[in-house]
């Protein structure tokens, strides 16, 4: 189900929720698909049923039920009370609740903008169609991407490591203090971000790749002869050849941040000596799985949900906007 | 030899950023196995060492052998969990896809639209009451935890969907009907030859997935001889303290066996990746 793996948004090919979201001309001239008449169509069904049943059961009933308990005070020991929006009204005034948003989006900012400017900068690179070993940067690239968030998590741990780390070493040998990748609240969130962008540039670089491939050769060419610099052409021909993929990255990658768990609890199980990377995920994990209120978490998952909901919606918005905006394209 | 156009030529440049990117992606790696075969005090000094030692085998050993920690039994349980999730997810997306794309139902466009809205939902969502209905079950501390709630994904189905009506031609569908083909009899012969490479992509991602998933083992999960490696990983931290060798070694042979696949597989993960991307 991919409602337990987590962000699994990000690891998979991805495609799916956006282009439906927003049809653009192409989709709209796209022939439906209405099936092949010839075939006994009363398979249908039958052929779906297999997977429908399973999906219902363990993907859509946990969400629905979900909703249902975050109106309970729900203890797994104590029995469940109803307690109408008492667990909203709660969260709302939980310092814990703003403290690990702000956490989320800060670390969110700090892998999103600076990997995705990276991987669109990559990308340009191995678009050339002279580069020399195209495949084996491409499949070196990935390489990150399959490695697991613990592994990761171990290595950058001692790589940030405040007294014997090398990222500290480096910094001293330049002239700097010792930073504490830990305790301080900036420096955690660029240590976890930095997992992130390592696992994640090497894949977000592929995609921006392969919708680069998409843009015709002649724009280039004709953009040459007219004398515009590689720059130029970057900027007037790639970029806005982008923005559908741009928009896709933010929102997979808002989605996968909103769900970042284990690089801060293999921190700090409880988010840090002053709750300094506690996320909205290792929230609702402490407060369902450690002090056992299931009510409440159900609640916070849900306050992650619309968050995820809105933010997909403003990303909507924009792109709409901006392909009004260009006219007939 | 004809002069390049001056729009296609790469500088010196981009391949310094090639190669400080390729190097940013294996030091860790690499790391992990310097780190895993020297001794605590040679990583802990001034500069410490950047060369592999030759502990490593002693690292593994211990790693093995780790009290509390049961790594083999860690590796097996996951490659298990892997395998069956990937062969679930293939073959039933393949099935239901392959009605999505091609046979036209009552219900069909509404089911679609269905799977892709969920596709939306924060995994997080419904992870409470699905632990207390895996706990129903009975499954909690057993495989079946991880394996049953992930037979099937909205992605999986969706990506099959468009998988098939891409790469599989209505004519070729057509022809094998009127020749008296039965449906189930055109999807074993027909469909699923032209499909497979696909669904061996969508099977090494549910694998990889399956492989690297945390947060749903760890709530599962009880009996340390049920871990998968990524909570059997956890487990050499707090037991040994900051024993760096140790707890690099066991991520580097929970890594390695991930690495070999991708000298193999690599090249289809890429394609993978890049076929499912947003063109334009």
């Amino acid at each position: 189900m991919s409602q337990i793996k987590e962000r699994e948004g990000r690891r998979k090919a991805p495609l799916s929720p956006w282009k439906s979201a927003t049809p653009k001309q192409s989709a709209k001239k796209k022939r439906p698909i209405e099936g092949v008449a010839s075939l006994d169509h009363r398979f249908g069904i039958p052929m779906i049923a297999p997977f429908f049943v399973i999906f219902v059961i363990f993907g859509m009933a946990p969400v629905i039920y979900s909703i249902y308990i975050s109106f309970y005070k729900w203890d797994p020991l104590g029995g469940s009370t109803f307690n109408g929006f008492q667990n909203f009204v709660v969260l709302w005034s939980d310092s814990d609740f703003w403290l690990a948003l702000r956490n989320t989006f800060s670390i969110w900012a700090l892998s999103t903008f600076p990997q995705m400017m990276m991987a669109i900068g990559l990308a340009a690179i191995l678009r050339s169609k002279r580069l020399r070993g195209a495949s084996f940067w491409r499949t070196i690239f990935l390489v990150p991407n399959i490695t697991s968030v613990i592994a990761i998590t171990i290595v950058f741990q001692q790589l940030f490591g405040r007294d014997f780390g090398i990222i500290n070493g480096i910094l001293g040998l330049v002239g700097f203090d010792h930073i504490d990748f830990i305790e301080g609240v900036v420096p955690s969130h660029i240590q976890i971000a930095t997992m992130i962008t390592w696992r994640w540039i090497g894949y977000n670089t592929l995609i921006f790749l392969a919708s680069m491939l998409a843009i015709p050769d002649e724009l280039y060419e004709s953009a040459s002869v007219d004398g515009a610099s590689k720059w130029q052409q970057f900027i007037y021909i790639t970029l806005p050849q982008l923005k559908n993929t741009i928009t896709f990255v933010l929102v997979v990658g808002t989605i996968g941040g909103l769900q970042v768990f284990a690089e801060p609890q293999q921190l700090a199980a409880d988010g840090g000596s002053s709750k300094q990377f506690l996320t909205l995920t290792l929230f609702l994990y402490n407060q369902a799985f450690v002090n056992n209120k299931y009510g409440y978490a159900a609640a916070i998952g849900i306050a992650i949900t619309i968050i995820v909901l809105i933010i997909s919606a403003i990303n909507f918005l924009i792109t709409r906007r901006i392909s009004n905006d260009g006219g007939g394209r | 030899m004809a002069k390049v156009p001056r729009w296609q030529r790469t500088s010196p440049l981009s391949y310094f950023a090639l190669a400080i990117i390729t190097f940013l992606s294996i030091f860790p790696f690499y790391w992990m196995f310097v780190v895993s075969s020297n001794t605590n005090a040679e990583i802990s000094k001034s500069p410490p060492s950047l060369v592999p030692g030759g502990r490593f085998l002693i690292v593994a050993q211990k790693v093995m052998n780790a009290e509390g920690v049961f790594f083999s039994s860690a590796l097996f349980n996951t490659f298990i969990v892997g395998i069956s999730i990937a062969v679930a997810q293939v073959v039933f997306s393949a099935i239901a896809g392959f009605a999505f794309a091609k046979l036209n139902f009552k219900g069909r466009r509404f089911f679609i639209l269905f799977i892709v809205g969920t596709m939306m939902l924060p995994s997080q969502l419904g992870i409470i009451p699905l632990f207390m209905l895996v706990k129903n079950l009975h499954m909690i501390d057993t495989l079946y935890a991880l394996i049953v709630p992930a037979l099937v994904t909205a992605f999986g189905v969706f990506w099959m969907r468009q998988i098939i009506d891409a790469q599989v031609p209505n004519e070729l569908l057509e022809a094998a009907s009127i020749d008296g083909a039965s449906v189930p009899r055109i999807f074993f012969r027909v469909v699923l030859p032209i499909i497979r490479q696909s669904s061996f992509v969508l099977g090494l991602f549910a694998f990889l997935a399956a492989w690297n998933d945390y947060l749903w083992p760890t709530i599962v999960l009880q009996n340390p001889h049920h871990f998968t490696l990524q909570v059997a990983l956890t487990q050499l931290k707090p037991m040994y303290g900051l024993d760096y060798a140790l707890q690099m070694g066991g991520a580097f042979l929970a890594t390695a066996p991930l690495l070999i696949l991708f000298i193999f597989l690599g090249r289809k993960l890429v394609s993978g990746v890049m076929d499912g991307a947003v063109k334009g």
